[in-house]
């Protein structure tokens, strides 16, 4: 049985840049508790010997000539799609 | 071509011809471009008030592009292979005439800066979107229940779900609303909803089809599908959209051949039925339907045995570990800094982050954030992700043996046939949906959902057939080959 704490989520939420009411904080701690018994299976399988597969693609690096392609996006494009700017630059809350 | 039979009011069945007839009556200018459009769009405007399979359509740009394809046709130009053939988009792809949200409050009223290659390869040869379909936000889910814009219904019955998380592209397509939609395939996405809906429903092999410009789940067995009422449907759309794409660079190399030239002959071809696939938690009327399917493969003459992968059993714990974790990194780029959703006044940029994200993101992306956050943090890194990093090697391994015997694998799609809608409320009995689903895209084999059968109540049920990886083209053939026997 996987036991999670109140402090584990409220750690986790920390983690996640989230912030949980009292009643957020009980429900994921009995759900992550849940798909944590469900997912404790893996700990019976035996991998010895085993490499870990990161990807599946069969390709290594994929590399192309260093030169200045055109870009699907123009910046002007991106930059009216922020929720602040100030002319080129992204506008964020003060930081300290 | 077999398709799935209608049961009640919101089933177009056969509302259009295949794609490549669409196209041919374009181009000679017997039924136009924008007559297609107008068609796609009044189906819409009929069905989807109680489907709710689409968020939006792209009406205006899809109009004036009909109306732009007719006028070269009428030029004397080449209009490409899919000239005015209309389709739905899975709204986690950016294309323009309408809004990208991904069904999630986080991307409302995000307006695509450019197009997703698929898209752009699709409109290159003539294919108009019409509409953006609804799916579980950020496509986390098996039922298309978890979207911030409605529950899509399933047409058989509006009842039950539609599946998902690509449940409005299947249920557009099961409704008429379009000849095919695109479909994203993660951990069964386009399968479990083309099983519930009765569409064809392919996912490629990991790398075929660009992913640029679709929203990112979990990059690692991320890919993009068709669904469609027919094989060759699936198989001419993928044959426009596979391939290298120098934006995306996970893409592989594409069959050198077209996807549309495959046999259908099953003679001296072996075919592993995976005992894993029928757990007995498996619907009886499902493994029944299916079982009848396998007995057709034997008519056609090839060769069926039982194969077993005792790995399987260990997929849907390893895909609930490596997925929440890519996740987690790639919902980090919402942050309310950079796309649409921003918390009103934040107190300080660090305020912003945590409120944008707590305000914008659902329960479920939540839940797999903090789910990814754990398997990744240092205590539970070896324990959990690395564990399951392992154990997708050692599925890869069983299944790589096996395919040195057998040429395709066979079993269920889902568990069960479309399920009631608000029936599977915690997390983990939704997640369980997936059982069948998930090995083939931690493995990055390419598999199809065939609309085979049907419950005694009408529900669609499907059968799904797997391969090797990149033998994409192989698996269409034997797909077809199926269709038409069972038909």
């Amino acid at each position: 049985m996987s036991k999670l704490t109140r402090e584990d989520v409220l750690k986790l939420a920390r983690l996640s840049s989230l912030t949980l009411s009292d009643d957020e904080v009980e429900q994921y701690r009995t759900e992550l508790a849940s798909i944590l018994d469900y997912v404790d299976q893996l700990k019976a399988v035996d991998v010895d010997g085993l490499k870990p597969t990161y990807q599946v693609s069969g390709l290594t690096n994929s590399m192309r000539e260093d030169t200045v392609q055109p870009a699907k996006a123009d910046a002007e494009k991106l930059l009216e799609r922020l929720p602040s700017r100030d002319d080129r630059y992204i506008r964020v809350g003060r930081m300290i | 071509m077999p398709t799935a039979k209608p049961t009640d009011d919101n089933l177009v069945s056969r509302a259009w011809p295949c794609v490549t007839d669409i196209a041919a009556e374009a181009a000679s200018g017997t039924v136009t471009a924008t007559e297609n459009v107008k068609k796609a769009l009044q189906i819409i405007a009929d069905k989807n008030p109680d489907i709710q399979a689409i968020i939006t359509t792209t009406e205006e740009r899809a109009l004036q592009r009909a109306l732009a394809i007719d006028a070269a046709i009428k030029n004397g130009e080449s209009a490409g292979r899919l000239a005015g053939v209309p389709f739905i988009a899975k709204d986690n792809m950016l294309a323009f005439g309408a809004d990208t949200t991904a069904a999630s409050n986080m991307l409302a009223g995000f307006d695509a800066p450019y197009q997703a290659t698929v898209i752009e390869r699709l409109e290159a040869e003539g294919a108009i979107c019409v509409a953006k379909a609804n799916l579980d936000a950020f496509a986390h889910g098996a039922s298309t229940e978890n979207s911030d814009f409605g529950v899509t219904k399933n047409p058989h019955d509006t009842s039950t779900v539609a599946g998902g998380s690509s449940g409005g592209s299947a249920a557009s397509v099961a409704a008429g609303m379009a000849p095919f939609a695109l479909g994203t395939d993660t951990g069964g996405s386009i399968r479990q909803p083309a099983s519930f809906c009765g569409v064809v429903g392919y996912k490629p092999t990991y790398g075929l089809n660009s992913r640029f410009g679709v929203v990112a789940m979990a990059s690692s067995t991320d890919t993009i599908g068709v669904l469609a009422q027919s094989i060759d449907d699936v198989a001419i759309v993928n044959d426009v959209i596979s391939g290298v794409d120098p934006s995306d660079g996970t893409t592989i190399n594409r069959d050198t051949v077209t996807y549309t030239d495959y046999s259908t002959s099953l003679k001296g071809k072996k075919i592993g039925v995976i005992k894993e696939y029928f757990p007995k938690e498996l619907d009886p009327v499902v493994a029944q339907d299916v079982s009848r399917h396998i007995d057709k493969l034997t008519e056609l003459g090839a060769e069926i045995t039982e194969v077993t992968l005792p790995s399987v059993a260990a997929a849907l714990a390893t895909y609930y570990i490596i997925v929440p974790a890519e996740v987690s990194s790639n919902l980090a780029r919402h942050d309310g800094q950079r796309f649409q959703f921003s918390a009103e006044t934040p107190s300080s940029l660090q305020d912003s982050y945590v409120r944008s994200r707590s305000e914008g993101f659902g329960a479920e992306a939540k839940r797999r954030i903090m789910m990814g956050a754990h398997v990744l943090s240092s205590g539970y890194y070896d324990a959990y992700y690395n564990k399951a990093l392992l154990v997708r090697t050692k599925l890869i391994q069983e299944f790589d043996a096996v395919l040195q015997d057998v040429d395709f694998l066979i079993g269920p799609v889902a568990p069960n046939p479309a399920f009631k809608i608000g029936e599977n409320e915690d997390p983990v009995s939704m997640y369980l949906q997936d059982i069948l689903t998930v090995s083939v895209n931690l493995t990055g084999m390419p598999a199809v959902s065939l609309p085979l059968g049907t419950t005694p109540d009408g529900l669609p049920i499907g059968t799904q057939l797997m391969a090797q990886r990149n033998d994409d083209r192989a698996l269409f053939g034997a797909a077809q080959a199926l269709m038409e026997a069972s038909a």
